[in-house]
């Protein structure tokens, strides 16, 4: 069955771009990064590829810069290992670095890239929350030239990203995160390694010179068919204080999520907990 | 004769015939006609008779078949061998010679940090990663590299206190009294 498989490695960007605009013989390619979700699913033949894209050799889609913009851009083969410990992603997006280090466990950080997390798009991957929070484009190549898509949006439905036809993901762009924001990450799994996530929440808020929220971007994974920004939330908390905001910001959060019963949870519990996460990131915004 | 293989510039890999070299314990070997997405895993013990690496979940949970590519802990299970072309892989048979143990084998086994042994190989690996990189980490350091190796005999603490005392040795090893 393996040995049916064929590979393509190409060298280059352009070579990559070529064979998906024209996959030889006709047979669909699947794209490799990291391996670390399609080895799972090609070992329990959940997937068989018709052939596969290797793209872990193009090395200009790997790494971080600064943009002139004063965006963050994030090659979509960075790993999160490398994610985790890039000076630039600590200071411009910690969050980022924070939920890297909530992937899986060390050996998965080494190999799993930020771009395969976004293009396996499970309502569960733990990076989404994040790039839906600090607001982010995904950058698509394909022969006929970019496409950058923003992130809020980027899946039309469960599993469906807003790739077509002939493109790969090359890289995010991340926005500056606003002057003086506070941020929070957490996940929340059966255990701190290698859980697949019951509910994951990222937020960034501010507080202005009156102690009044002027910023809250609050998003969340594992609650519904996609990752969510949680806008009843947010416009429940703008322009209260924190201790104001709480109350109605936690409760319109449970109300922004439709979240399902699954062998890692409930419904209900994730509902309940998604509420209890971003009103202590309320309070923390008070710096309580 | 024919040599290694390489994937060739840009393209195509013909199914079931790709020629794998790559740094084995640091020796240079090749795996003939390996399908590209085979499993180093497999590769590791099937091709080449490296058993030493262990396969437990083989879904990436359980840590059991970790080996170091290019110093860094993966899981073998997860990783297609169209890929290790040209790297550094480490199994556990690269630790030590072939009728010594190295400070790391000895201190972990004297804690009591194998049991069963299923979960050692993959284990001594991290714990390899993380001395190299981290020569005097805190007991929450080593738990936290290490949470990606399930063991279900020991309860973990006495492998904790094996690559703790293995950090002294290697530690005491190197002179610096800054290292304890």
């Amino acid at each position: 069955m393996l040995a049916d498989i064929p590979v393509h490695s190409p060298r280059t960007l352009d070579d990559a771009l070529g064979l998906l605009a024209s996959p030889p013989d006709g047979r669909a390619l699947t794209i490799l990064a990291g391996g670390t979700d399609l080895m799972v699913l090609l070992h329990g033949r959940v997937v068989v590829p018709e052939a596969v894209l290797d793209i872990s050799r193009l090395d200009p889609l790997r790494g971080v810069r600064l943009l002139d913009d004063g965006r963050l851009e994030v090659g979509a083969l960075t790993t999160f290992r490398a994610l985790a410990g890039d000076p630039l992603v600590q200071r411009h997006a910690p969050l980022l670095a924070e939920a890297a280090l909530t992937v899986g466990a060390l050996q998965i950080q080494a190999r799993a890239t930020l771009g395969g997390n976004v293009a396996n798009a499970s309502p569960a991957g733990d990076s989404l929350p994040v790039l839906l929070a600090q607001g982010a484009h995904v950058v698509l190549r394909s022969e006929a030239g970019e496409r950058a898509v923003p992130f809020d949006g980027f899946y039309a439905g469960y599993r469906q990203p807003d790739v077509r036809s002939g493109e790969l993901i090359a890289a995010f762009r991340i926005d500056p995160l606003p002057e003086g924001a506070r941020c929070r990450f957490r996940k929340v799994g059966t255990r701190l390694a290698q859980a697949i996530s019951k509910v994951v929440v990222a937020g960034v808020g501010r507080l202005d010179a009156g102690g009044r929220i002027d910023h809250l971007a609050l998003a969340a994974g594992s609650v519904a068919a996609v990752p969510v920004r949680l806008r009843g939330a947010e416009a429940a908390g703008l322009g209260l204080s924190p201790e104001d905001a709480r109350a109605p910001v936690s409760r319109a959060a449970t109300a922004d999520v439709a979240p399902i019963d699954d062998i890692r949870s409930t419904a209900d519990y994730r509902r309940q907990v998604t509420g209890r996460l971003v009103g202590r990131f309320v309070d923390e915004l008070a710096g309580r | 004769m024919s040599g290694p293989r390489e994937i060739p510039e840009g393209g195509r890999v013909e199914p079931g015939g790709l020629d794998v070299a790559f740094r084995l314990n640091g020796r240079d070997v090749v795996a003939h006609g390996v399908a590209p997405m085979e499993r180093l895993l497999d590769v590791l013990r099937d091709r080449l008779g490296w058993t030493g690496t262990k396969e437990g979940c083989g879904e990436g949970e359980c840590g059991a078949c970790t080996v170091l590519l290019d110093g860094l802990p993966v899981v073998s299970c997860l990783l297609p061998a169209c890929q290790v072309e040209g790297r550094d892989v480490m199994t556990v048979e690269g630790l030590a010679g072939q009728e010594s143990m190295s400070v790391l084998q000895r201190e972990f086994l004297e804690a009591g940090g194998t049991q069963c042994g299923m979960c050692t190989p993959g284990i001594l690996l991290t714990a390899r990663a993380l001395l190299d990189e981290n020569p005097a980490p805190s007991r929450h350091e080593i738990r936290t590299a290490l949470a990606g190796n399930l063991c279900r005999c020991t309860g973990y603490q006495k492998i904790i206190d094996g690559v703790e005392r293995a950090a002294e040795v290697e530690g005491r090893g190197r002179g610096g009294s800054d290292a304890g």
